[in-house]
């Protein structure tokens, strides 16, 4: 399998706009153990993982699965449907498909941990209404060099063509993008004092 | 926006702060860590100079990648060794209790924790593992999380979480001899999608919840996430309270007796407000089987893999996926479908409860010709009382081959796998295409005693044709 990587550029402090061309996954309920097959988890580092996103999918297809077109080396946006990524918590997931070169997600839906997930190495997850991913989707297939400009603001689409598709974005998670603070760690540790007042008010911390 | 509900109750005792961006800090009750989701968490810790909040509220197991023939060290997979060597150096370095193999409490991490009265009403439970909501049966509010959550969790005793809305599922009557919490599970999330729950946490409540032991609450609770939501909960009672009673790590004597009136009081109120309420008369539901590749795709064991014209316009697309990938026709029926490894055991259904009924229809039986029968009790703890019953003997009598504890071939990180095409009846959560281990592989989920069934037949059968004849 060959992958154009782009781990160079991981994502890093406010993010403005994600640039690029788009990969286009069809199908409802991709679960991440498609994504990213269990046995590629027997890993203590993420290193490898952007070589494998959709291994089974893709070895099925021999060659023909998006990830390993040549006309989509490098892309930078992913464009799914309905509940993308549920099952399995595992990070590995988002993290095979940032390591692969994805930075932004266009779905119609996505389960929540894999949201969560994908928000915790600041990679956006826009939405759509069923429709727009529908004519998104057929318009990249057809045309798959367009590149493509997200805006965090306006959560919006543009296509190098100049079409235009307005997209959803949660405001709690576009503001934490759109600012930079989408990593969690350093906000967490900044409550050391209400932290500690909570544990002191739960029972069970306490003995009862 | 719902109100008085355990939920909102446990949700508010644990706020911490208000976060940029609109999210809450939530603090973490109980933390569990294994050895897939935690390294690179560890890792991060490292890398950033940061200490462990609170070592003594994480909890540490082995689970998904231990073999369960030999688990003699060093692992003959030198992966599988480095990642349990790396947890075993994690634990160690920040003090970090870990129930390792041979310590006589190693197990799946969501049958430890309630074996060892670790998880108890009221707390926040978060684990780097989707089944974490099976922690949600004793009233806890307890979720899945990624391993940047890991790190999160470790550094700060806390997560940056958005509050979710409360659906109330209410269970009427009561589940029939042969049916079991795993049939209501797979029952109501072919009824509410696996996406239905999307953006909730379930209330399971109702006669038929209140009916059922602990075990099966948790077996309710774990699958949650199949249907989409992040966590699901039992409101804790007195079946939560028996159960916990004189565990290691549950509350003793004069605390105990402060702990249950607590417990009681974050109960979801006769007034609470739900987003949204549910209703399934759990008396209508059968043994239930999936056909699909989603634990949506369900059916009784009495119906026929539905056809397209039987399915919502949405899910045909998936439904044809699915007709392709598991090669059953639709318009057929399930009972009859050949299978070739039968698996019991997983955090769903791994429990000694799980493996006495599969063991009843077992008893006096033996696994059909060329199919491949083994349990794996879900922990040490299971496997020496099940032991200690005989079940073990039971089942050898019968042809299964009886393994040593861990997740096996619910996700096949170890080498329990199927091979090729292979079918398998299988107690655990998940039926997504390669689950069990091979890209190839067909998964039909069910209870463990219909595990046991179809081991007999060869075939999926109705179970309740079993335990209503003698052998």
């Amino acid at each position: 399998m060959t992958a154009a990587m782009t781990t160079s550029s991981f994502p890093l402090g406010p993010i403005a706009a994600v640039r690029g061309r788009a990969v286009v996954i069809v199908g409802d309920d991709i679960d991440t153990d498609r994504i990213i097959p269990a046995r590629f988890l027997k890993c203590v580092t993420f290193d490898g993982l952007g070589e494998q996103v959709f291994a089974d999918d893709r070895a099925e297809l021999s060659g023909e699965h998006p990830f390993d077109r040549p006309e989509l080396q490098g892309a930078s946006v992913l464009v799914v449907n309905r509940n993308f990524g549920c099952g399995s918590s595992r990070e590995h997931a988002p993290q095979a498909l940032m390591r692969w070169g994805i930075r932004a997600v266009v779905g119609e839906s996505f389960a929540e941990i894999f949201y969560g997930n994908c928000l915790a190495l600041g990679i956006p997850c826009f939405t759509a209404s069923h429709a727009s991913v529908l004519s998104l989707q057929e318009q990249l297939i057809a045309d798959p060099a367009q590149e493509l400009t997200l805006s965090l603001a306006t959560a919006s689409l543009e296509a190098s063509g100049g079409q235009l598709w307005q997209l959803e974005i949660q405001a709690g998670p576009q503001q934490m993008l759109a600012s930079g603070q989408w990593d969690a760690t350093s906000q967490l540790l900044a409550h050391e004092c209400e932290l500690a007042q909570t544990a002191e008010s739960l029972p069970y911390i306490n003995g009862f | 926006m719902s109100a008085g509900t355990l939920y909102d109750k446990v949700w508010d005792l644990h706020r911490v702060a208000q976060l940029p961006g609109g999210s809450t800090q939530l603090f973490i009750g109980l933390h569990l860590i294994h050895e897939v989701t935690s390294p690179q968490a560890f890792a991060a810790l490292k890398d950033l100079g940061l200490p462990v909040r609170l070592p003594e509220r994480t909890v540490a197991t082995v689970d998904h990648i231990v073999p369960t023939t030999s688990q003699a060290r060093p692992f003959a997979d030198p992966l599988a060794e480095e990642m349990l060597a790396t947890l075993e150096r994690n634990c160690s370095d920040y003090g970090i209790p870990l129930h390792g193999l041979g310590s006589g409490r190693q197990g799946i991490v969501h049958v430890i924790a309630p074996e060892l009265g670790l998880t108890q009403p009221g707390m926040t439970v978060a684990c780097g593992d989707s089944h974490t909501s099976t922690h949600g049966a004793f009233g806890a509010i307890a979720f899945g999380i990624g391993t940047s959550q890991v790190r999160d969790v470790l550094a700060s005793q806390s997560l940056s979480m958005g509050k979710l809305k409360v659906r109330r599922i209410w269970v009427e009557g009561q589940l029939q001899p042969g049916v079991y919490a795993k049939d209501l599970v797979l029952h109501i999330i072919r009824v509410l999608g696996v996406k239905g729950g999307v953006g909730y946490a379930y209330e399971f409540a109702g006669p038929a919840i209140d009916a059922l032991a602990m075990e099966e609450r948790m077996t309710l609770c774990n699958m949650a996430i199949e249907g989409g939501a992040r966590c699901g909960y039992v409101n804790p009672d007195a079946v939560t309270f028996a159960y916990l009673q004189g565990r290691p790590y549950a509350p003793k004597a004069e605390a105990w007796e402060r702990a249950v009136a607590w417990w009681r009081g974050l109960a979801s109120g006769a007034d609470a407000v739900f987003d949204d309420e549910v209703r399934f008369d759990a008396a209508a539901i059968a043994p239930t089987v999936t056909w699909g590749i989603t634990p949506g795709q369900g059916i009784g064991v009495d119906e026929t893999v539905p056809t397209l014209e039987q399915t919502e316009p949405d899910e045909r697309p998936l439904a044809q996926e699915a007709y392709r990938y598991m090669d059953l026709q639709p318009g057929t029926p399930i009972a009859g479908t050949a299978v070739d490894v039968c698996f019991i055991g997983s955090c769903t259904n791994g429990r000694l409860s799980d493996l006495q009924a599969a063991a009843a229809v077992a008893k006096g039986r033996h696994v059909a010709p060329g199919i491949k029968a083994f349990v794996v009790p879900g922990s040490e703890q299971v496997a020496a009382a099940a032991v200690a019953e005989g079940l073990d003997r039971v089942f050898r009598e019968a042809g299964f081959e009886w393994r040593e504890p861990g997740c096996s071939m619910c996700l096949a990180m170890n080498p329990d796998r199927l091979e090729g095409r292979q079918i398998s009846a299988s107690s655990s959560n998940r039926n997504f295409k390669g689950r069990q281990g091979s890209a190839t592989g067909r998964t039909l989920l069910m209870s463990p005693a219909m595990v046991a069934a179809a081991a007999i037949a060869g075939k999926v059968c109705d179970v309740r044709q079993m335990i209503n004849t003698t052998p």
